[in-house]
């Protein structure tokens, strides 16, 4: 293992380059300015708000769309506010969903205050514990390429709090018109189905 | 026309009208017949919550996805999900919730009471549109016109279901 802690903004643009048809979610605020610098998407639904849902909005998504795969990309800050949603999760066990933490151990948006995760807890441990199919601690890009295909397809739910390090990445902010970006996500998963 | 106690079993028949698939719930007693119905039918997905502010993120999802939902829950629970109304608020997702009240009519447990008073006010407070029921008789019909407001009209709608409607909790039992 190398000692530069991995880069976010390399992390999501590799896991999203294999994304296929997967439906994204990220959660509020570094991931969703993470997805955004590796390409906006309409199969991408942005959370600006509503800390510690990203889970769950997955979870409803991937249970609307057993057919299509979701991906929930969210913080550790994030996720540990939603931490139950991960006992929810594990006990519905959709076999479609897949969430990546990208855990930087920080606070990023409110002045980069350690979190949880910087003090011994453990986001895979706690996935594992609530009966996740796999879950997985990952810290480096060899383990972030192998896990990517799975992100992507294997049977879930899956978990991976992927380990990066806290160096500043330029804001990139995708559409922030919370309607808009709804109904163009809408649009692109359901079509003329979208209008009901 | 159904008995007015037989109201569970009423709400089960606008739900599935409605064409309700995902069902999230935190486990109620006044809510209990319903979560059982739901459970029980194979249109609809029904999901236990460890709290009720993860079913106002699920429905969003599942709006996403096409399917129209509902979250059950007890007054208690509001006071939970008032963040998360930013998300149904800003995405314009329809929401419909049925709120088991506690705290008010024949109320034993004095904890409930804050709560209970706080439900409807927060509700409003976070933009929800807000059907107060009493009578037995008029839950199913008010939880029609509520899924009428949230799915057609596309706005967050709570129906709080009064103790007055569910029945005194016997405490010494």
């Amino acid at each position: 293992m190398s000692g530069v802690p991995l880069d976010r903004r390399e992390v999501v643009s590799r896991i999203l380059a294999e994304r296929g048809e997967t439906l994204v979610v990220t959660g509020l605020g570094s991931t969703t300015w993470d997805a955004a610098a590796a390409g906006d998407h309409p199969n991408n639904f942005y959370l600006w708000g509503g800390m510690g849902g990203a889970a769950m909005v997955g979870l409803g998504l991937a249970n609307a769309q057993p057919g299509r795969r979701v991906l929930v990309i969210t913080g550790d800050g994030e996720m540990l506010m939603g931490l139950a949603g991960l006992a929810t999760v594990g006990v519905a066990a959709p076999g479609n969903l897949a969430i990546a933490v990208i855990d930087n151990e920080r606070y990023g948006e409110t002045g980069m205050q350690e979190t949880h995760t910087a003090h011994g807890v453990d986001l895979a441990a706690v996935a594992a514990g609530a009966g996740f199919a796999a879950a997985g601690t990952l810290r480096t890009m060899e383990e972030v390429d192998a896990w990517t295909p799975r992100l992507h397809g294997e049977p879930g739910p899956l978990f991976a709090a992927i380990k990066v390090g806290t160096d500043p990445a330029p804001m990139v902010l995708p559409l922030r018109d919370g309607a808009a970006i709804r109904a163009r996500f809408r649009q692109a998963v359901l079509g003329d189905r979208a209008d009901e | 026309m159904n008995r007015a106690a037989d109201w569970p079993d009423a709400v089960f028949g606008v739900l599935a009208d409605t064409g309700v698939r995902q069902v999230y719930y935190v486990p109620d007693n006044g809510h209990r017949r319903l979560i059982e119905r739901c459970h029980a039918d194979n249109a609809m997905l029904a999901t236990r919550l460890t709290g009720e502010e993860e079913g106002v993120a699920a429905l969003t999802g599942a709006w996403l996805g096409g399917d129209k939902g509902v979250l059950l829950m007890q007054s208690s629970g509001v006071g939970k999900c008032i963040n998360m109304m930013g998300i149904v608020q800003e995405c314009r997702v329809p929401l419909l919730m049925l709120v088991t009240m506690r705290g008010q009519w024949g109320e034993f447990n004095p904890w409930q009471v804050p709560m209970g008073r706080a439900t409807a006010p927060a509700l409003e407070a976070a933009g929800v549109l807000v059907h107060e029921v009493d009578d037995a008789a008029r839950v199913a019909e008010t939880v029609h016109a509520a899924a009428r407001l949230a799915f057609d009209a596309y706005r967050p709608v709570a129906v709080l279901i009064g103790q007055r409607a569910i029945g005194f909790k016997d405490w010494t039992k």
